[in-house]
């Protein structure tokens, strides 16, 4: 019998510590088939994040850094300066990229910095319990927003990658999702073209990826699931934002 | 190479850092610390080095702790304000055992404070500024000599020991010029960067720099091995400076540029016949207890000088036997001026 489907090489054969529903597992397989397919593994190194993806080298088989809350871009930075010949990659979520963060992730894609980034928007802080995040829906409920997040009061949420498409240093910004069959082929390649255009030397490379937080949101996973296709695909469309390859 | 030059502090820090195999800086301005920054921006990138103006200082230790997990030798340099933001990072890099260089050029505080010389981050410096209860590496240079010999120390302590290293000096002496033998690194054994994060290549067993413990006893467990390499770090890297102490009545204490200025007023207290002698600490974290143990169990008077109203000071009580006496002179920053060497004598003889 042929086999067709297998784990990537570069992930770990461990049991996820990710609630059922979540999508966080799903964007570490897409990124560990990015690297299994380019052959990078052995000379990636991978920045995780303060939430629940800090455990990033549980699950992958590469060599980790673990950064303070929201300062992966930076740390990354300092990582790739100093081995330049190695593929840098930060793996963070909204609460950290999008809050406490915000002044490092622009400032590297402003410089340019030859590292991916992949962003986890799942609107809200996962780890600590479901807080509001900046990515939260304007009238989403949290447990730090009990009436709804109000535009009013606590502003919009931010749309990243058109954010970080304005800056010149970016190469690639994008947005996935991980929700249907075809969003995660779509999502696929584009994770594989982020890792790309680093291994070609072409500068920052921006990935958001649309997930779902079956815990946080209250939701059963398929709900979970449905959320992300009718509440949060259409203020956070899909798409390819920024392309230095089309300029 | 063993020129005489005639440098500030400032670069005697830079040009150590160079000789000392640092390629990497990691800075944001702020006075009267600039010149390192400028310095680098300058020398490194012809050495195949990166200089980066990092965003804000939290951007710039940040990069430091993602370069010194590769592997490499890096550093930054900042004042008060700036290594306020920085204190994550370093309690991050501590929690990591990751080296690293941090120079404090000290400026007045609390707040914006002012750009006079002050002493007033020793607290900051010497207890572990950040979160967590750790220490770092703390070296008090009191010329621009020092500035140069004990910025390369830093790198090898701070390789060696697997503990970020501060560079504490003022604007004084950051400022200052004055001729610098600016000679080779010293030859000193390293222990391999086994733990650096460099990608797997050639099989080598996955790499985690990490400061997260979450399995049961595991931070205990590394509080513990800290704490005992903080014993051998205060065992064996101890230093100081001891000047005519051995007869002394009276042992004036004080770090960095006041203990200049003591040295002065010793002198002059000499020459007027009295015995008074001067103990400069040089490693603040370690701080050099057995030197006031040993002093204090035949000379029972202290007189600490510090830029400051008093921090330092603490540790000399701790250190000195229980029936020393250890009086204080301070000279908060916003004075005007440092302390004279007059100002000093005539403290010296209040005390005598
Ligand atoms: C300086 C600091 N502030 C706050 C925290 C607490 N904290 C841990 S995870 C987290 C939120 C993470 O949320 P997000 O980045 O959205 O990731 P997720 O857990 O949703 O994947 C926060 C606020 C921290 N560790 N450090
Ligand atoms: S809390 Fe949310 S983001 Fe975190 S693992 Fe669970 S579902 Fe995933």
């Amino acid at each position: 019998m042929k086999q067709v489907f297998t784990r990537p090489e570069s992930l770990k054969d461990v049991q996820t510590h990710f609630c059922p529903g979540c999508h966080h597992g799903s964007v570490h397989r897409l990124v560990a088939e990015a690297m299994d397919e380019f052959g990078i593994r052995d000379k990636t190194i991978g920045v995780a994040s303060v939430g629940c993806s800090v455990f990033l080298y549980g699950y992958f088989d590469i060599d980790v850094i673990e950064a303070p809350h929201g300062r992966a871009p930076a740390v990354a930075t300092g990582a790739k300066r100093a081995r330049n010949d190695r593929i840098v990659f930060t793996y963070q979520g909204d609460g950290d990229l999008a809050a406490i963060g915000t002044s490092e992730i622009i400032h590297a894609a402003n410089r340019g910095e030859d590292i991916t980034v992949i962003f986890v928007n799942n609107t809200t802080y996962g780890m600590t319990g479901g807080q509001m995040a900046p990515t939260t829906m304007v009238g989403q409920k949290t447990s730090t927003s009990p009436y709804g997040r109000n535009q009013a009061k606590d502003g919009y949420p931010i749309r990243m990658a058109e954010l970080l498409a304005q800056l010149e240093g970016v190469a690639f910004s994008a947005r996935v999702a991980v929700n249907s069959p075809r969003n995660v082929m779509q999502a696929k390649k584009m994770i594989k073209t982020a890792f790309r255009y680093q291994v070609e030397g072409r500068g920052f490379s921006f990935i958001e990826a649309l997930a779902a937080c079956p815990t946080n949101w209250g939701m059963n996973p398929l709900a979970a699931n449905e959320r992300v296709g009718s509440e949060m695909i259409p203020y956070f469309p899909l798409g390819v934002y920024r392309n230095t390859a089309n300029l | 190479m063993s020129e005489k030059l005639f440098v500030k502090g400032n670069e005697a820090v830079a040009m150590a850092a160079i000789e000392a195999g640092c390629r990497y800086y990691f800075g944001y301005p702020i006075t009267p610390q600039s010149d390192i920054p400028e310095y680098l921006s300058r020398e490194l990138p012809p050495l195949g080095g990166e200089f980066i103006q990092a965003e804000s200082e939290i951007g710039a230790i940040n990069m430091l702790l993602g370069a010194s997990a590769t592997g490499v030798r890096a550093m930054t340099s900042s004042s008060g304000p700036g290594i306020s933001l920085k204190q994550e990072g370093i309690s991050y890099m501590a929690g990591s055992e990751l080296p690293g260089v941090i120079v404090d050029i000290m400026r007045a505080g609390p707040g914006l404070g002012g750009i006079d010389a002050s002493q007033a981050d020793y607290f900051q410096a010497t207890r572990g500024g950040g979160h967590g209860g750790y220490r770092i590496i703390v070296l008090a240079p009191a010329s621009v000599q020092e500035m140069y010999d004990l910025t390369m120390r830093a790198f090898d302590l701070s390789d060696i020991y697997r503990i970020p290293a501060m560079v504490l000096a003022d604007s004084v002496i950051g400022q200052m010029k004055e001729s610098l033998t600016a000679h080779p690194r010293p030859k000193a054994t390293l222990p391999a960067k086994e733990w650096a994060v460099r990608g797997r290549e050639s099989g080598e067993p996955q790499n985690i720099v990490k400061s997260l413990y979450l399995g049961d006893g595991e931070m205990e467990a590394f509080h513990w091995k800290m704490h005992a390499r903080y014993q051998e770090l205060a065992e064996k890297e101890c230093r100081w400076e001891e000047i005519e102490t051995t007869d002394a009545a009276l042992v004036v204490t004080a770090f960095g540029s006041t203990a200049r200025i003591a040295r002065t007023a010793v002198a002059m207290a000499r020459e007027a016949g009295m015995k008074v002698g001067l103990l400069r600490p040089i490693t603040l974290f370690p701080f050099p207890r057995q030197a006031y143990e040993t002093i204090s169990g035949y000379c029972k008077r202290f007189l600490t000088i510090e830029l400051s109203t008093g921090q330092m000071v603490e540790d000399v009580r701790l250190s000195v036997a229980r029936d020393a006496e250890v009086a204080f002179y301070g000279r908060p920053p916003g004075a005007g001026s440092l302390p004279t060497p007059e100002e000093l004598f005539e403290q010296i003889k209040k005390q005598y």
